[in-house]
C-alpha cells in the first residue's frame, strides 16, 4: 500500500509538468495580445512595445516558458500583469476562500445527496423515490446563477436575513464568514447533491441486488444494518470517486456562483485573468488547481482501499 | 492569526485614545463592475482604477459638472507663452505619509509619469519637454509644442501628485501601498474583492469629507449589484445598465441619478487597411447609405430604454465643443437605396461586423442588421470575445467594428487618435487619412483660444461626418444607483464618484 502511494505520488510530477506546458501553449493559441489589453483604451504603439519588452513577450516562447518554470521551481509564480501583485499572494488569499466554499458545498451535497440516494434506492418506485428524483433533476437543471440571484432577492433583499454578497475570512469573524458563504455553498452544493444522489441510487440498486445482501438478510440482520453496513459500503466506491472529482470541479467550477455572490475565490480570479490576458495568474491558478485535483484523486484512491478491503493487495 | 494580533493591539489602543474621525463617521461602500488594475497613477490604465483614485489621489486640476477645468492641488495657472505653462500650488497640502506637497513633489511626480518604466502616462504628457521648479510653490511646464488638451490631461491621472518619499522607497511596488494627497489614505486591497481607504485627517480640504472610510467592492454581475444596493450592502453603484433602472426606481430605499457621459458607441469602418479594407465599406457612398438606413433613436429605444442620447459626433452634448448644428441624421431609406444605386454596387452588399460579445452590443448589432437589411445590406455579425476583437481591430482584420469609447473631457482625446493619419504605424485603426483632417486636428490641439478652438472642432466633426470613417451612434448616460440615505452626490460627466460633499445619512 505504501509502495502504491509512493508510486502514485511520483506520477504527479510529470502530470503537473504536462499541465503547465499545456496551459502555457493554450494561452498562446488564444487570440488577443496581452500587451494590447494592458495598454488600456488608447493603444499607443510605443507603450505596447514597452509593455512587451517589460513582460518578456518579445522573447521566443521556449524562453518565456523556461523563465516562468524556473520561477515556479523556486516557489515564485510571477506577478499579476494587471494588478501587479505577486501571484503567490493572490493564490494564498483566494485558495482558503475557495476551499472553504468548496468544503461547505461538498458537505451540503453529501448531506443531501447520499441519504436521498439511499432512500430512493431502498424505497424504489415509491413516492419517496419519485420525490428524490424530481428534486435531484431540478437541482441539476437549475442554473447556478439564477438560483443565486433568486436566493439573494428572497433571503437578502426581501427577508434581510443574510448579507447578499462579499466574503469575511473565517479567522476574522466565523459567524459572518458562515453567513456570507452559506448561500453560495448551498447553490454550489445543490447541483452536486443531485449528481451524488443519482449515483448513490444506482450504486445502491446494484448493491441491493447482490447475493451477499440476500445472504445478510437471510442471516436475519435488520434492514438498517443490511442497507447501511453491507450495501452502502460497497455502493460508496464509485460515489467516492465521483465525490473527489466533483470536489476538484468545485475549485474552478464555482465561477458563476462566485460572480453572483461576489466571492473573491479562485474561479473569479481565473476568469478575470483570462479576459485581461493576465497569463501569470492563469498559469499559477491552473497549476495550483491541477496539483490539488491530482492530490484529491490520490486521496480518493486511498479511500477506496479503506472502503474496499479487496483492493488492499493492489 | 496574522490579522488577529494587530487587531488586538488596535482594540487595546482604542481603549485609551479617543476614536479618530475615521472611526466615528459612517463608511461609504461603492460597487464597481470591474476590478481596478495597478493603484499607481503612473501605471494605472483602467476606468475602475480612476474611480478609486478620485478618493485616493488629488490632481493639479479637476473638471466640474460643466466640464470646466478647476484648480485642485493648483491654485491657478497662466500660459506665459504657448509652450510655457506656469502653475501655482496650494501651500497647505500634505501627503498621507505626512510629508509636504510642494513644487519639488510636483516636478518629481510629472517626471515619474514621463519616465517611469511602463508608465501609462508617458504618451499623454509627451508634449512636456521639462518641468522647472520656480519657487517652493510654483512650477513651470515647458512644452515641445503648444498643447490645449494638456490642462484636461492634468485633471486626470497625469496630474496626480504622489509622495516622492514613498515613491522612492516603494519603487515598482508603489501600487501596493500608494501614498498621495487625496482625502483618503490606502488601508488594504484584496484583489477582485475590495479596496479599503480611510479618512486622511490631514487632507487640505478635510471639511468636505463626511465619511470615515470608503470601501470599493467589485461586483461584476449587474443584477447582483442591484440586489446589494437594495439590501443596503452598498451605498453607491456606478454603471447601472438601463434595463435595471426600473428595479432601482421602484424601491423606496434606492434612487437613480442620470447625467450625460463623455463616451460614445461607434462603428469603425475599415477604409483601406489590408485586404479587408478593400470591401464595399471602403466606398464613402456605401457608408453614407449605411448611415441613412440606421435609425439611431430606435436603437436607443429598443436596446437602451430610450435613456441614451443619439449622437453623430464623438463629442458629448454636455461639452462646450459639441456642434449643435450637426444633429444626428434621421433614418432615410429612400436615400440609402438611392446612394447604393448610385454607387453601382451589386445588391445585397455583403459585409461583416465584429462585435464584442456583451449582450447589449450584440442586441445593438442585431437591430442594426435588420435596419440595414431593408436598404439592401447583408450584414453578418461576428461576435468576438473583447480582447480578441481588439486585436483584430489593431491588425486591420475587420470590415466594420462596433465598439464603445469611455470618453475624455477634452475633445482631442475623443478625436485625434481615431481620425488622424498619425505618425507611421500609429494612425487610426480605420486606415482613414485626410490631410485636411490632420491639419484641423493638429491646429485644434495647439489652439489655446477657446472660441477659435470650438470653431476648429466644428470643422472636424463636420468633415468626419462627411467622410464617415467612423459612425457614432449615441452618447451614453451615466446611471448611478444610490441608497436613499445618500446625499451630496455631484454628477460630473466623467462618471467618477467624488467623495467631496458626499453624506451617508442614517
Amino acid at each position: 500500500m505504501r509502495g502504491h502511494f509512493g508510486q502514485r505520488l511520483l506520477q504527479v510530477l510529470p502530470t503537473l509538468l504536462m499541465v503547465s506546458l499545456l496551459v502555457f501553449l493554450l494561452q498562446q493559441l488564444m487570440p488577443g495580445d496581452p500587451a494590447l489589453v494592458l495598454s488600456g483604451e488608447e493603444h499607443d504603439p510605443q507603450m505596447i512595445a514597452q509593455i512587451r519588452a517589460e513582460l518578456w513577450l518579445d522573447r521566443p516562447l521556449p524562453i518565456q516558458y523556461l523563465h516562468w518554470l524556473g520561477g515556479v521551481l523556486q516557489g515564485n509564480l510571477g506577478f499579476s500583469w494587471h494588478i501587479r501583485q505577486p501571484v503567490v499572494d493572490l493564490v494564498l488569499t483566494k485558495l482558503p476562500v475557495t476551499l472553504q466554499l468548496g468544503c461547505m458545498a461538498f458537505v451540503i451535497a453529501v448531506l443531501i445527496g447520499v441519504p436521498a440516494g439511499i432512500l430512493s434506492a431502498v424505497k424504489r418506485n415509491s413516492f419517496w423515490d419519485y420525490l428524490a428524483n424530481g428534486v435531484g433533476l431540478a437541482g441539476l437543471s437549475t442554473p447556478n446563477f439564477w438560483l443565486g440571484i433568486m436566493l439573494i432577492l428572497l433571503i437578502s433583499v426581501d427577508l434581510g436575513w443574510l448579507p447578499p454578497s462579499g466574503y469575511v475570512p473565517l479567522s476574522e469573524d466565523w459567524r459572518m464568514s458562515l453567513a456570507t458563504t452559506i448561500m453560495p455553498a448551498f447553490v454550489l452544493g445543490n447541483a452536486i447533491a443531485a449528481v451524488l444522489m443519482r449515483h448513490t441510487r444506482s450504486a445502491m440498486l446494484t448493491a441491493l441486488d447482490q447475493d451477499y445482501v440476500r445472504t445478510a438478510r437471510a442471516k436475519g440482520l435488520s434492514e438498517t444494518v443490511v442497507v447501511l453496513r453491507h450495501a452502502l459500503r460497497n455502493a460508496l466506491v464509485p460515489v467516492v470517486t465521483l465525490g473527489a472529482l466533483e470536489l476538484g470541479t468545485l475549485l474552478a467550477g464555482a465561477v458563476l456562483t462566485e460572480q453572483v455572490f461576489s466571492i473573491p475565490g479562485f474561479g473569479k480570479m481565473v476568469v478575470d485573468a483570462v479576459f485581461t490576458r493576465d497569463y501569470p495568474v492563469v498559469q499559477g491558478v491552473v497549476l495550483v488547481t491541477a496539483t490539488i485535483y491530482t492530490l484529491l484523486n490520490l486521496v480518493a484512491d486511498l479511500l477506496y482501499v479503506l472502503i474496499n478491503p479487496r483492493m488492499r493487495g493492489a | 492569526m496574522r490579522r488577529a494580533l494587530p487587531a488586538a493591539v488596535m482594540v487595546a489602543m482604542l481603549a485609551v485614545i479617543p476614536p479618530a474621525l475615521a472611526e466615528t463617521l459612517p463608511t461609504l461602500r461603492i460597487a464597481q463592475t470591474d476590478d481596478p488594475d495597478a493603484l499607481d497613477p503612473t501605471l494605472g490604465r483602467s476606468y475602475a482604477g480612476r474611480v478609486v483614485f478620485a478618493s485616493l489621489c488629488d490632481k493639479l486640476f479637476d473638471i466640474n459638472e460643466k466640464l470646466d477645468i478647476v484648480p485642485q492641488l493648483a491654485t491657478s495657472y497662466t500660459w506665459l507663452d504657448p509652450t510655457t505653462l506656469r502653475i501655482d500650488l496650494r501651500h497647505d497640502v500634505m501627503f498621507h505619509d505626512g510629508t509636504k506637497m510642494d513644487a519639488a513633489a510636483v516636478k518629481y511626480s510629472l517626471d515619474r509619469h514621463r519616465t517611469f518604466p511602463g508608465s501609462a502616462r508617458r504618451g499623454e504628457i509627451a508634449t512636456i519637454d521639462h518641468v522647472d521648479v520656480v519657487d517652493p510653490y510654483t512650477v513651470k511646464l515647458l512644452l515641445k509644442t503648444p498643447s490645449a488638451p494638456l490642462l484636461a490631461t492634468l485633471a486626470d491621472r497625469a496630474g496626480m501628485i504622489v509622495s516622492p518619499k514613498a515613491a522612492e522607497a516603494e519603487g515598482r511596488d508603489f501600487a501596493l501601498h500608494p501614498v498621495c494627497a487625496g482625502p483618503f489614505k490606502f488601508v488594504e486591497r484584496v484583489a477582485q474583492d475590495h479596496i479599503t481607504l480611510e479618512r486622511f485627517d490631514g487632507y487640505w480640504n478635510a471639511n468636505t469629507i463626511h465619511v470615515g472610510r470608503v470601501i470599493f467592492r467589485t461586483i461584476i454581475d449587474n443584477t447582483a449589484t442591484i440586489a446589494n444596493l437594495r439590501a443596503g450592502a452598498i451605498d453607491i453603484a456606478g454603471a447601472i445598465v438601463p434595463t435595471n433602472v426600473a428595479a432601482v426606481k421602484a424601491d423606496p430605499k434606492t434612487r437613480i441619478v442620470t447625467f450625460p457621459a463623455l463616451g460614445y458607441l461607434r462603428i469603425e469602418f475599415n477604409v483601406g487597411r489590408g485586404p479587408r479594407g478593400q470591401g464595399p465599406m471602403a466606398n464613402v457612398k456605401i457608408r453614407k447609405a449605411f448611415e441613412a438606413a440606421i435609425d439611431r433613436a430606435a436603437i436607443n429605444d429598443v436596446v437602451y430604454g430610450g435613456m441614451y442620447t443619439p449622437n453623430a459626433q464623438a463629442i458629448s452634448p454636455s461639452s462646450p465643443y459639441y456642434d449643435p448644428g450637426l444633429p444626428p441624421p434621421g433614418r432615410d431609406l429612400a436615400r440609402a437605396r438611392r446612394l447604393l444605386a448610385e454607387s453601382g454596387v451589386k445588391l445585397p452588399v455583403s459585409f461583416t461586423m465584429n462585435v464584442p460579445n456583451s449582450p447589449t452590443s450584440l442586441q445593438t448589432a442585431e437591430v442594426i442588421q435588420s435596419m440595414v437589411a431593408e436598404a439592401g445590406f447583408d450584414m453578418k455579425i461576428n461576435a468576438m470575445e473583447f480582447a480578441t476583437s481588439l486585436d483584430a481591430n489593431t491588425q486591420g482584420d475587420f470590415e466594420t467594428y462596433l465598439i464603445t469609447w469611455s470618453g475624455r473631457p477634452d475633445p482631442d482625446g475623443n478625436l485625434w487618435s481615431f481620425l488622424h493619419s498619425g505618425p507611421p504605424g500609429a494612425g487610426s485603426a480605420t486606415g482613414y487619412a485626410n490631410p485636411e483632417m490632420d491639419r484641423l486636428l493638429d491646429d485644434a490641439r495647439a489652439e489655446l483660444d477657446m472660441p477659435r478652438r470650438v470653431a476648429l472642432y466644428r470643422q472636424v466633426v463636420q468633415l468626419a461626418e462627411q467622410d464617415l470613417p467612423i459612425m457614432n451612434i449615441y452618447t451614453p448616460m451615466n446611471i448611478v444607483g444610490l441608497s436613499a440615505k445618500m446625499s451630496g452626490f455631484s454628477p460630473v460627466p466623467d462618471g467618477l464618484i467624488r467623495p467631496q460633499g458626499l453624506v451617508v445619512g442614517k
